[in-house]
């Protein structure tokens, strides 16, 4: 499998949002975008929600760290945590390299669709981050 | 209110933007933090060399006779013993011991013959410092301060492949030249101050060299050495390098409400025979003992403690306060310097109190890194 940053959609803080369906149920998978990587730069530590919290949109789930600084990570949807990436935060060294695969964060069934029609596309999100 | 003063640039500032820096404001300058990653920067000062463009550094020329009279009044190191050639580390004070600057004196001799001292202290303090040294050139009418910052350029090269690179470019043998001394020789009959000093725990030089000639000698510096990997490092490595060599950094473990003796900086106070400028003040603290110590943490887990962050003993009491942390490149976990109160120096068991998680830290002694 393999995410096409295109198809993705983004918050303003800069976390990526792939929406997929399963039964009916509509869920999140959540990472941060190769443009906030870059910027971020030398990550360090990771700090990730708990399977089964209940993360909000436009709120704290989680931070980095990179040589230099911390970094809040805010959810992009509402809803609850349902499998975080635990190997990532071992691994951020391969963050850069491959953000939208092994970079995903956290998978949230969504609770709220309408957190969903806040996040920009692909292209509105690279207008932001060419400003 | 007035509008805020534009940044400053360095000599060197094209250069930074023309290599992809990202430049950041930094005591009143715009400063290459970085070139790409902080961590390859670091790495590679650690194991061959980089080259910093400290021109931010404010550089103070004394001229005339009773200039080492002048500055042996200011500073907490005797200067009027300080050779031809040699450079010291030492504290400028206020009566009450507080540290107004920690700064590098050096005693120098232009090809001409004529000798002056100079003072390299921090970019944050330049002015604070001239002002604070202005009314004392009263008492030394024959002492002339002129402020060389905007004139000159300051490019540190830092690591151990340092000295044979600069060893290409300079006709002086720079083997001749030991720790903390300082000559000046030429390029392309150009004037170069060369100062066997630095600010990462690496061995390695500062040049100071006039402003039109940064661009022609930083590019002369990576050129010759190419083969051996050097390149530009930012202020990022910069930081990460003198915290792991537990070097403090004033507005850090540094302030006008901290004495030398708290600092762990009483090697750099000389009493006997002289007096200087917050003498008896910090000779009072020396013998009552200090009220809080400069000590080295490390804090258990991935999981860096920054400045700010409160060091707390076993019962969960709060006892300090770190003031510089974070990750160490060379040592692969965090590390984080701090001020305790002095009564727990000898405590075996402390926690920080990481943004709302305590973690357990281990007491260390410091540096934190020594070069082999």
């Amino acid at each position: 499998m393999s995410r096409d940053p295109q198809n993705l959609l983004y918050a303003e803080s800069h976390e990526w949002c792939d929406i997929s369906e399963e039964n009916g149920v509509k869920f999140a998978t959540v990472g941060i975008s190769a443009f906030a990587i870059e910027q971020l730069n030398d990550l360090v530590y990771m700090d990730l929600p708990k399977v089964g919290a209940t993360v909000t949109a436009g709120e704290v789930f989680g931070e980095v760290e990179s040589v230099k600084a911390v970094s809040n990570l805010y959810s992009p949807v509402t809803g609850e945590v349902v499998e975080v990436h635990v190997e990532l935060p071992d691994s951020l060294d391969q963050l850069n390299a491959d953000p939208y695969d092994f970079g995903w964060v956290m998978k949230v069934k969504i609770s709220d669709e309408a957190s969903i029609s806040k996040l920009m596309d692909a292209s509105a999100y690279n207008k932001q981050c060419a400003e | 209110m007035n509008p805020p003063s534009p940044l400053a640039k360095t000599p060197l500032d094209s250069w930074h933007r023309q290599s992809g820096a990202r430049m950041v404001p930094f005591a009143g300058y715009e400063m290459p933090i970085q070139y790409a990653s902080i961590v390859d920067e670091h790495h590679r000062t650690r194991t061959s060399a980089s080259l910093f463009d400290v021109s931010h550094m404010g550089r103070l020329r004394f001229d005339g006779d009773g200039s080492e009279l002048l500055l042996d009044h200011l500073l907490t190191r005797r200067v009027s013993d300080l050779g031809v050639g040699r450079v010291r580390y030492g504290l400028m004070c206020n009566a009450d011991g507080g540290v107004l600057d920690d700064v590098l004196v050096s005693h120098l001799e232009t090809p001409s013959q004529r000798r002056f001292h100079l003072l390299v202290v921090n970019a944050s303090n330049r002015e604070k410092i001239l002002k604070w040294i202005i009314p004392h050139l009263a008492d030394f009418p024959t002492v002339t301060m002129s402020d060389r910052t905007e004139l000159t350029a300051m490019i540190a090269v830092q690591g151990p492949k340092a000295i044979e690179v600069c060893n290409r470019l300079f006709s002086f043998d720079l083997n001749r030249l030991k720790y903390y001394q300082a000559i000046i020789t030429e390029q392309f009959k150009k004037p170069v101050i060369v100062s066997r000093t630095g600010y990462t725990g690496e061995d390695g030089f500062e040049l100071i060299v006039r402003a039109e000639e940064a661009n022609r000698i930083w590019e002369n510096l990576l050129l010759a050495g190419r083969d051996d990997g050097f390149a530009a490092a930012g202020l990022g490595a910069r930081d990460t390098l003198r915290m792991e060599a537990a070097m403090p950094l004033y507005g850090h473990e540094l302030c006008e409400s901290v004495d030398p003796i708290s600092a762990g900086l009483a090697f750099a106070c000389q009493f006997e025979g002289r007096s200087f400028i917050g003498d008896e003040a910090i000779q009072e603290i020396a013998a009552k003992g200090p009220k809080q110590t400069r000590i080295g943490l490390l804090p258990e887990g991935k999981r860096p403690a920054r400045e700010g962050s409160d060091v707390l003993n076993s019962s969960g009491k709060k006892i300090g306060v770190v003031t510089s942390g974070g990750p160490s490149p060379t040592l692969g976990y965090p590390i984080a310097m701090a001020y305790i109160d002095a009564e727990h120096s000898q405590d075996s068991s402390f926690q920080i109190d990481i943004r709302g998680k305590v973690v357990d830290a281990k007491l260390t002694a410091l540096p934190f890194y020594k070069r082999p």
